[in-house]
């Protein structure tokens, strides 16, 4: 209480509301053409909403853009950064009133459709910024499209892996990654048993039940029939079996509330033996005691589920283009530069991350075996539904999840109110698969 | 002289309200409202529904109103009760002679200091389920580690807690100031008059306290009763939504997704709605007492 919200605060959603519906963004309609046949002769200034860590990741992009604007002098670059879990609202409200938009955007490859959808994003097919298409890995290019236009230019992807603690492991007598979730639940008893440490960290949080919905090749929706599917036979299966992980104590019972967190913290004191998790987390788990030797991290793909499929989500960003950037040659110039082969390889081997161009898994890329591990795991990793609510069915499914994962909702009960919500608020036209 | 406060209030107040009440009366979201952003061009296509969206939420087939307005009740009436309990308490012992009763007062007075979003944030660590001081303390009394944030009923009592802590130093002040109004001549006399402790307190510090407790009871209330932000920093953004309160579900409607503008600017206008009908009938309430002594 106490210097209250109270009636400013129904007002102040109501002038929130209000102030939602303006819009007049300006921008020349230019095709690129400019940017195509003479990019020297392009200036102007390029904002940059820049969503990576801004102590881990930012650096290594600020030096980019210094690269940038030696090779492009007439175009100045502002770059800001924006923390990753404000973006999208922040990006949302100023593409929709029109003011204070970036020209480029580091958007999240789920956040893309949805900002296509709303009309916020400029279509860059056969744009300068969509360069060399064929070398793209093909998940993180259907990632930027949205009904057969790409929004997005690829910049960086990951993917969830098995992460293991080797040392654990030969104390277990475990001589190999588990590669079904039957054998984590035997690895972990073992574990248990001879090593003193817990089996496996399941994040409670919904981006991580996907490795158990495409383990028994099933998934949250079926975009193209229109089906929601999370409540079918076969995604219950999936999350039935990660339910029994947390039963059977092969994994410790999540925390509710930062449950990701304390799973890392274990996971990198030696008390864990197994997480899942993906690239972003290894440079934190480098820095804890079990990993101060980094070649004790194994890392494989995450485990198959009964029908013998092993599939982990794509993620990564995309640089967008904002419809109403009034630079669109400046910012297609921008946008190339920054995902070309060269400058990814460039990032990967200064902070780890995966490059999503083919040309630029070069050796010294892979060298590295972290950067290796996921290369590989990216082959079988799955694309996420084209749909502009997909980053949306998350945060629903998030409340069911993780009440379903500390055992305080029975996973049909919780995957049938999943579906009703979704239903209900989000995909009003699609039927729900019993 | 009237003209600038009518202009002044009606640019800040009538027409973010006016807008408000006819958002709630049509359809529209993020996607259907007309707008040109650079190159795209989006057409309105949205629709004035009459009084569609306050009848779908209040016959219950939007479903999540009656859960949260009852939540919502339980926990203004739980806070603003130990808020005034807890408040009055520290007052009386505070207003009392004693030694060092100034530093008293400013260590009480703390948690007032704190801006909420630290305190909450704070909070939220100490109920941390593995790494938080709370469970660290039972864990040495033998007791086991607790779930603050999972279990949904611990979850609405951390919550009632942490704004207790947060609430009471606003009471006590306003108490205190209250108590010192009282004429110490009225408790002289009644102490002559052969009153007992107890008698005071009812017959003399309890109705002098009246106009301020009348005051901070009804803006303890409205604050509490949209108390956004411990509500949605402690218990998280999408943990859990049974101990969500009306505000944070019109923010979320408002924010989440594909913003839903009509169907926040309802629940808006419904919490707007309730609060005044309370306070009406609590100064009314008030009033009738003050005739009746």
């Amino acid at each position: 209480m106490r210097r209250g919200i109270s009636v400013a605060a129904v007002v102040g959603v109501l002038a929130l509301t209000a102030t939602a519906c303006g819009g007049d963004g300006g921008g020349g309609g230019s095709d690129g053409s400019k940017a195509a046949k003479d990019p020297g002769s392009v200036s102007g200034t390029v904002t940059w909403w820049d969503t990576s860590d801004a102590t881990n990741e930012a650096p290594a992009f600020k030096k980019l853009v210094k690269d940038f604007e030696a090779k492009y002098p007439k175009i100045k670059v502002d770059y800001v950064n924006v923390p990753f879990d404000q973006a999208q609202q922040k990006f949302k409200t100023a593409a929709s009133t029109g003011k204070g938009a970036p020209d480029v955007l580091r958007s999240d490859v789920g956040w893309t459709p949805g900002f296509a959808q709303l009309g916020y994003l400029k279509d860059l097919t056969g744009t300068p910024a969509l360069d060399k298409t064929d070398d793209f890995l093909e998940g993180p290019l259907k990632n930027a499209a949205y009904e057969g236009k790409t929004y997005g230019v690829p910049q960086v992807t990951d993917t969830l892996g098995l992460l293991y603690n080797k040392d654990l492991f030969k104390k277990a007598g475990v001589d190999k990654p588990p590669a079904t979730w039957q054998e984590v639940k035997d690895a972990a008893k073992k574990v248990k048993e001879k090593a003193g440490a817990d089996g496996i960290g399941l994040s409670p949080d919904s981006y991580y039940s996907l490795p158990f919905l495409y383990g028994e090749k099933s998934d949250m929706v079926d975009a193209a029939a229109k089906k929601i599917t999370i409540s079918d036979a076969a995604s219950r299966k999936g999350i039935e079996t990660a339910v029994d992980l947390v039963k059977s104590g092969a994994a410790p019972k999540p925390a509710g509330t930062d449950g990701y967190n304390a799973l890392k913290t274990d996971f990198k004191n030696g008390k864990l033996a197994m997480l899942i998790d993906g690239p972003w987390a290894t440079k934190e788990l480098f820095g804890g005691e079990a990993f101060k030797n980094k070649d004790n991290l194994g890392i494989a793909a995450v485990p198959a589920g009964s029908t013998g499929v092993a599939g982990a989500p794509v993620g990564g960003h995309n640089l967008v283009v904002y419809a109403g950037s009034g630079n669109f040659d400046a910012s297609y110039l921008f946008t190339r530069f920054m995902t070309d082969a060269e400058h990814q390889t460039e990032i990967s081997k200064s902070i780890g991350l995966l490059p999503t161009r083919k040309s630029a898994y070069t050796p010294e890329v892979l060298a590295d075996p972290v950067r290796k591990s996921f290369h590989e795991a990216l082959a079988t990793a799955h694309p996420r539904p084209p749909i502009p609510q997909g980053g949306d069915l998350f945060t629903v499914w998030l409340q069911h999840y993780t009440r379903i994962l500390t055992l305080k909702e029975e996973p049909q009960a919780g995957l049938d109110a999943t579906a009703k919500e979704w239903k209900s608020a989000l995909l009003k036209d699609y039927a729900v698969q019993e | 002289m009237v003209l600038p406060v009518v202009v002044v209030l009606a640019v800040l107040v009538g027409y973010p309200l006016g807008r408000g009440i006819y958002l709630s009366l049509t359809d529209a979201n993020e996607a259907n409202v007309g707008r040109t952003i650079g190159v795209n061009h989006i057409p309105s296509t949205y629709e004035f529904v009459g009084l569609d969206n306050y009848w779908k939420v209040l016959s219950g087939q939007e479903g999540h109103f009656y859960g949260r307005l009852g939540w919502t009740v339980v926990w203004t009436a739980a806070c603003v009760f130990l808020h005034y309990a807890i408040g009055l308490g520290l007052a009386l012992l505070l207003n009392r002679r004693m030694r060092f009763r100034a530093l008293y007062r400013v260590l009480l007075i703390l948690p007032w200091a704190v801006p909420a979003f630290v305190a909450t944030f704070s909070w939220r660590l100490m109920f941390n389920e593995k790494y938080g001081v709370l469970n660290a303390m039972l864990e040495k009394l033998g007791v086991g580690a607790v779930d603050w944030l999972g279990d949904s009923t611990l979850q609405k009592m951390s919550a009632v807690a942490v704004n207790v802590w947060l609430g009471v130093p606003f009471m006590m002040v306003a108490i205190l100031g209250g108590l010192q109004s009282i004429p110490a001549e009225l408790h002289e006399a009644a102490e002559m008059d052969g009153a007992s402790p107890w008698q005071r307190f009812r017959h003399v510090t309890l109705p002098g306290l009246r106009p301020v407790s009348g005051t901070v009871i009804l803006l303890g209330t409205i604050w509490t009763f949209n108390m956004f932000q411990v509500i949605y920093l402690l218990i998280g953004q999408g943990a859990s939504s049974e101990s969500e309160i009306l505000v944070t579900y019109s923010y979320r409607l408002a924010f989440q997704g594909i913003r839903d503008y009509a169907g926040s600017a309802t629940y808006g206008i419904l919490i707007l709605s309730l609060l005044l009908v309370f306070a009406v009938f609590y100064r009314r309430l008030l009033a009738r007492q003050e005739e009746a002594r």
